[in-house]
């Protein structure tokens, strides 16, 4: 990474930030409603592995804790605010919510609720990738947690065996749900599972977005290559609980002080300091844009657009007027 | 017209299908070297391929949430899942990303899977091989279900299901697979919405769907030849959606209906189709409908404790039989 991408770099991680915190008012607040899972803490993770994907192309899915992946692909921030809080002008019309965003246009396959449920979703991404001879790559971030579902052996098991082009990105911040991953979890480092299906892992920091970035070129290149699926594990953090409706009580307060000391933004911050590259007062500058940007650009619109009408209710269950519906002889 | 069996419907429609595109695909347990448990993939292997024609691992969930995943993108897959039983393995992924990916989406993106799979009770395979679960799936928004009972239905309903851009269910029997009958020679397309009048008859409607018509055609030609009462015979070939106008138009008709169904009673087909009577022609009843059913038990290994389980053309005749006082 340039220093020019790496400004850009804190810019975007910030911003993620800022984001997810913005939707935590507007949870307090009432606007938005349902289950709200956040991001801060494991910026790092879609940032870098984004960075060294190509956005927009390679399609990418992932679980519930969604809002940045799809932003990161490409999906304009003012909709997934508007979606969040169940807006017509949403990224899914309202009808999905911060658990399933979708940005198909910007290849953004959606945010999907049942834990391990994207893991066979991205292979057959794949698998069509692969029939259609596309450069395109399949990229699943999900949590360290999913791994316990059978979806996940078994999705590694055929993207081997068919050899597809799908990168499996493990963001292990350590608990699922409310249970620390040593209680619920026989092997603890994720990578270490994978070796049962001759599949290329690595586990990396996940705070360090330019180790991040670093492991994912090799990661992307490797499937891009068409040398078959890899699998990625960045060790990382979430600050906040699980969801909204979660206290949080159940970690150490010393636990989360020394992941603090690791912040993504402040740790890249600092190098730039360090080396020149921005001032503090640069970086407040940053932040305060940031905010700026949020306020009275994103949500202003969420909060101004309509609500999905009523009367479209039963819209987008089924196809409108499918031909082959209604058969004959063609 | 050509006379061939159930399962040549279901290959002929595949073959044709995988020779106009080239992103149709077929995959499941043993449907490629293997040329299918019920040959209904006989020879597509050869002729396109491991990468068109795949063999899976026994993976139900897995395999089924791989193909629904392809078909995001454009990708037309057919799975078979050997027995509807395993496909219980699959309900997380026909049930929460096939059926529901357009509406949370917004309709940005449909996942037009076709899923193939034979339910019933066959010949003492027990509990864990018997059941029908196409109860389960009608119940489903975002998923089309249909039953073809006939050769010339199952050709022309995968036809348009592989075609069509909504999830497809097809539920097949694993014992009419040999069934003979005769099939258009050019392609067809068989509606997958509605149902349709396959005897017609004055007094009694006597609704069946995909094995059950034919145990609902045997009692009427009884009926008819020794107690003088005509049944129509509607062939409900879709279970979702259920063709409320069909059902009305004939109970409109006979004012009397009985609903044969092989699985057990409870929350079935039966249940629904009396619902939509209640709902659409209450008034033009002169009896109360009646359900022939399994028994609400798991299939028994024994034959003649799974014969008692499940209903016959002789149980649709005494329900009949009963309703007009006989």
């Amino acid at each position: 990474m340039t220093p020019a991408d790496k400004k850009r770099v804190l810019r975007e991680m910030l911003f993620a930030r800022r984001f997810e915190e913005r939707c935590y008012e507007a949870y307090v607040e009432r606007k938005i409603g349902g289950f709200l899972h956040l991001y801060p803490g494991q910026e790092a993770c879609a940032q870098g592995v984004m960075e060294a994907a190509r956005p927009g192309h390679d399609y990418v899915i992932t679980g519930y804790r969604d809002h940045i992946h799809a932003i990161k692909c490409g999906a304009d921030p003012k909709a997934v605010m508007a979606e969040l809080y169940g807006k017509e002008t949403g990224s899914s019309k309202g009808r999905g919510g911060s658990m399933h965003i979708f940005d198909v246009e910007h290849h953004f396959m959606g945010g999907y609720a049942l834990v391990g449920g994207p893991f066979p979703l991205a292979a057959g991404i794949a698998k069509g990738l692969k029939m259609k001879g596309s450069d395109a790559i399949s990229i699943c971030f999900l949590g360290d947690a999913a791994n316990n579902q059978g979806t996940f052996h078994e999705s590694l098991n055929m993207a081997k065996v068919w050899n597809l082009p799908v990168l499996y990105v493990c963001e292990n911040n350590l608990y699922g749900i409310g249970t620390r991953i040593d209680r619920s979890t026989a092997v603890v480092d994720q990578y270490k599972r994978v070796c049962g299906y001759d599949i290329p892992a690595v586990q990396v920091d996940g705070q360090d977005v330019e180790v991040v970035y670093q492991a994912a070129k090799t990661a992307v290149d490797h499937v891009r290559s068409g040398k078959g699926p890899y699998f990625l594990e960045l060790m990382t953090y979430r600050y906040r609980g699980h969801s909204m409706s979660d206290s949080n009580a159940y970690r150490a307060k010393d636990e989360e002080r020394m992941w603090s000391k690791r912040d993504p933004i402040i740790m890249l911050r600092d190098r730039l300091v360090d080396a020149g590259e921005i001032s503090l007062d640069d970086y407040k500058a940053m932040d305060t844009e940031i905010l700026h940007q949020i306020e009275s650009e994103i949500i202003k619109f969420a909060e101004e657009s309509p609500e999905p009408s009523v009367n479209e209710l039963e819209k987008y269950v089924l196809a409108d007027n499918d031909p082959y519906v209604r058969g004959g002889v063609r | 017209m050509a006379v061939m069996m159930y399962w040549e419907a279901l290959q002929r429609a595949q073959d044709e299908e995988m020779t106009r595109d080239p992103l149709v695909l077929v995959m499941g347990e043993d449907v490629g070297v293997a040329g299918g448990t019920y040959k209904a993939t006989k020879g597509l292997y050869d002729k396109y391929g491991a990468e068109r024609v795949i063999d899976t691992p026994i993976s139900e969930n897995g395999f089924t949430g791989l193909a629904i995943g392809a078909s995001f993108i454009g990708v037309r897959p057919v799975i078979e899942i050997m027995s509807v039983n395993f496909a219980w393995l699959a309900m997380d992924q026909i049930f929460n990303s096939a059926a529901k990916v357009r509406y949370m989406s917004g309709g940005q993106l449909t996942a037009p899977v076709v899923i193939r799979s034979p339910g019933g009770t066959a010949h003492q395979l027990g509990a864990q091989h018997s059941a029908r679960m196409e109860k389960v799936f009608m119940g489903i928004a975002g998923l089309r279900v249909v039953t073809p009972s006939t050769p010339k239905q199952a050709y022309g309903m995968l036809k348009a299901a592989i075609r069509c851009n909504d999830p497809v269910f097809i539920n097949e029997h694993e014992l009419m697979y040999n069934m003979k009958g005769e099939v258009p020679d050019g392609d067809y397309f068989h509606p997958l919405e509605g149902s349709e009048v396959a005897r017609p008859g004055r007094d009694v409607t006597l609704f069946g769907y995909n094995i059950s018509v034919h145990w609902c055609l045997e009692a009427a030609e009884f009926l008819a030849t020794h107690h003088g009462i005509d049944c129509e015979v509607v062939d409900l070939f879709t279970l979702s959606p259920l063709d409320r106008a069909g059902i009305k138009a004939s109970v409109s008709k006979t004012h009397r209906a009985v609903i044969a169904e092989e699985a057990e009673a409870p929350v079935g087909v039966g249940s629904e189709v009396i619902a939509i009577i209640n709902e659409e022609c209450f008034f033009e009843l002169d009896a109360a409908p009646l359900r022939v059913s399994a028994r609400n038990v798991p299939i028994p290994y024994n034959h003649k404790l799974e014969k008692a389980a499940i209903p016959s053309a002789k149980d649709i005749v005494h329900a009949v039989l009963k309703m007009f006082g006989k």
